[in-house]
């Protein structure tokens, strides 16, 4: 479904992602996992076509992605929930997921009963300013606004970041749950114990390249990765 | 069936707000034909209007789009120009001023809306102080070309010049004579005519702020990254809050140079568009009632207190850095929302 070849991006003359390829199939979560600074917010962007990259290609549902700008990457069916959640404080919950839907204004009606399905919570606030919200609320309706545009690929960007580790377990359980109804995922962690245990496939990030790639249980076992992510 | 309900709220705000202007015109109407308004406050109706409407517009691009914009003066005084031109060399082919004047404002809209556009699209790809410092210089630069013009119409037709006086014109009228500005201009601007503007703009102006593309553009102002996050195109969109608002201000504009008989283009420098501003803000951003009610009490007052006219702009700025303190003050919006319960939602998200 997307397929990444070879990119190098930067960031002025900072070599930040230094010749990454992967792929995601239909129906697959796949993580990015990396420390701080390995690239991955950069790769998530680079993908959406918030940057663009010196060489490489992206491809999206046989699709290149370059010299696409963002807002019509989404109308393709890519939805991105950016890093911090970044939700419209100022607006209500159902307003925020009405922005959602905004280069699919004719099906919102049934995608929000969909997302309110997924997220009882968010139903039970709707009237209520996002700004209110509580943390965990805010990522839930952050993925909620993603899911609004009924997207073929969801790119969560650090759903965890910034949550106590109950709402983390939380955020995990909804991840799950939306891969078994078949959301495609590409989900982009710091917490990697956790990403790679929701996670079909996974790749391990280290200052602008891939370093290790395999499935989630194997990544889990795999000595190097232990040692480096997952404290021994 | 909650978006109808709010729906209709929003609509039923918008059409007292119509039916205010329309009271407050009527109003004034009548104290006029009794004979109850001074001479200097029958002046001042039309150049109210226009303020009003420059007010309007530019609370949509910093009230709305939130872009500190510092040269909104220099779309007026593009509306001005071109619309004190339309008018003149229109003068033998039209004979009714009404219509005249609408063409006027017309070709103003329009020819703000072309520089609006010319100037927006490098401008918008700048955000916050370096906007406002590239808007402030295009009003000046806007000013100084403009003192380089000099135009006038004859039989043949219009004839233009940069920077010399020599039309070549023997029994031509000049319009634009450099820095002099616009000369000999037959004043046909009307107070009724001001009062469509307004209700025009209003129109514009609520409606857009109400529509799917006035949510988007809110959008892009809270947070830039998620409304690019969810497809909405923010050039798009920055562009035409900022290109309307030109228009606009081109409009008022040329209401505004058709009412002298000359206007000195030194007259749209800095400090009118900071004027304007201080209405905005004043009036509260995003808040339309409140530009409408600033710009008309800033216009009147100055005129009625014409002896502390010096003091003028010195009070403006005072009252600019007090307003913007107090509104970024929690506990003074904390004691607000104690006074005024309305305000609480206000502060709550604010």
């Amino acid at each position: 479904m997307l397929k990444v070849s070879d990119i190098h991006v930067y960031y002025g003359a900072i070599h930040a992602i230094k010749g990454v390829s992967f792929e995601v199939n239909a129906g697959e979560v796949v993580t990015l996992i990396g420390a701080n600074g390995a690239g991955k917010s950069t790769i998530l962007n680079t993908v959406c076509g918030l940057l663009h990259p010196r060489s490489g290609s992206i491809e999206f549902l046989e699709k290149n992605l370059g010299g696409i700008p963002a807002h019509k990457i989404v109308e393709l069916g890519m939805a991105h929930v950016p890093e911090g959640r970044r939700i419209f404080l100022q607006m209500s919950v159902e307003e925020n997921l009405e922005m959602g839907a905004y280069t699919k204004s004719r099906t919102e009606k049934e995608n929000m009963e969909r997302v309110y399905e997924q997220f009882p919570r968010l139903k039970e606030r709707r009237r209520q300013i996002a700004g209110t919200l509580s943390g965990g609320e805010q990522q839930m309706l952050a993925m909620g606004r993603g899911l609004m545009s009924n997207p073929r690929l969801l790119m969560l960007d650090e759903p965890s970041m910034g949550l106590a580790p109950i709402l983390v377990e939380q955020i995990f359980e909804i991840i799950r749950r939306l891969h078994e109804a078949g959301t495609t995922i590409l989900l982009v962690e710091q917490n990697a114990q956790m990403a790679l245990s929701v996670a079909d496939r996974g790749y391990v990030l280290e200052t602008g390249k891939i370093v290790a790639t395999g499935t989630g249980t194997e990544l889990l076992d795999n000595e190097a990765v232990k040692k480096a992510y997952l404290g021994g | 069936m909650n978006k109808l309900k709010s729906m209709k709220k929003s609509t039923r705000k918008n059409l007292f707000t119509y039916l205010l202007v329309i009271i407050a015109y009527l109003l004034i109407q009548l104290l006029q034909g009794q004979g109850l308004l001074t001479r200097s406050l029958q002046g001042q109706l039309v150049p109210v209007c226009c303020y009003i409407v420059m007010a309007l517009s530019l609370n949509l691009v910093v009230g709305i789009s939130g872009e500190l914009s510092l040269g909104h003066a220099g779309f007026m005084s593009v509306g001005a120009f071109s619309g004190v031109v339309a008018a003149m060399a229109l003068r033998s082919s039209i004979a009714s001023p009404a219509l005249r004047l609408m063409i006027a404002i017309i070709v103003g809209a329009a020819l703000a809306a072309v520089a609006g556009f010319i100037v927006g699209v490098p401008v918008l790809r700048l955000q916050g102080d370096y906007l406002a410092i590239v808007t402030l210089a295009f009003g000046q630069i806007i000013v100084n070309i403009l003192q380089c013009v000099y135009m006038g119409v004859d039989a043949a037709g219009l004839h233009f010049r940069f920077d010399n006086a020599d039309l070549g014109m023997t029994d031509g009228t000049t319009i634009i004579s450099g820095p002099k500005g616009t000369v000999t201009v037959e004043k046909i601007s009307s107070f009724t005519a001001g009062f469509f503007l307004i209700l025009i703009t209003l129109f514009i102006v609520l409606n857009l702020v109400n529509s799917r593309s006035g949510r988007a553009i809110m959008a892009i102002r809270d947070n830039r990254i998620a409304a690019e996050s969810v497809g909405i195109n923010v050039t798009k969109y920055r562009l035409m809050a900022f290109v309307t608002a030109s228009a606009l201000a081109g409009a008022a504009g040329a209401l505004y140079g058709l009412n002298y008989s000359s206007i000195d283009p030194s007259k749209f420098d800095y400090n009118t568009s900071i004027l304007v501003l201080v209405f905005v803000v004043l009036g509260g951003l995003g808040n339309m009632w409140g530009s409408i009610i600033a710009a008309t009490f800033l216009t009147v007052l100055p005129e009625a207190m014409r002896g502390f006219e010096d003091y003028r702009m010195l009070v403006y700025a005072i009252v600019l850095i007090l307003v913007m303190l107090a509104t970024n003050n929690d506990q003074l919006k904390g004691l607000l929302s104690r006074m005024i319960p309305k305000r609480k939602e206000a502060v709550k998200h604010g």
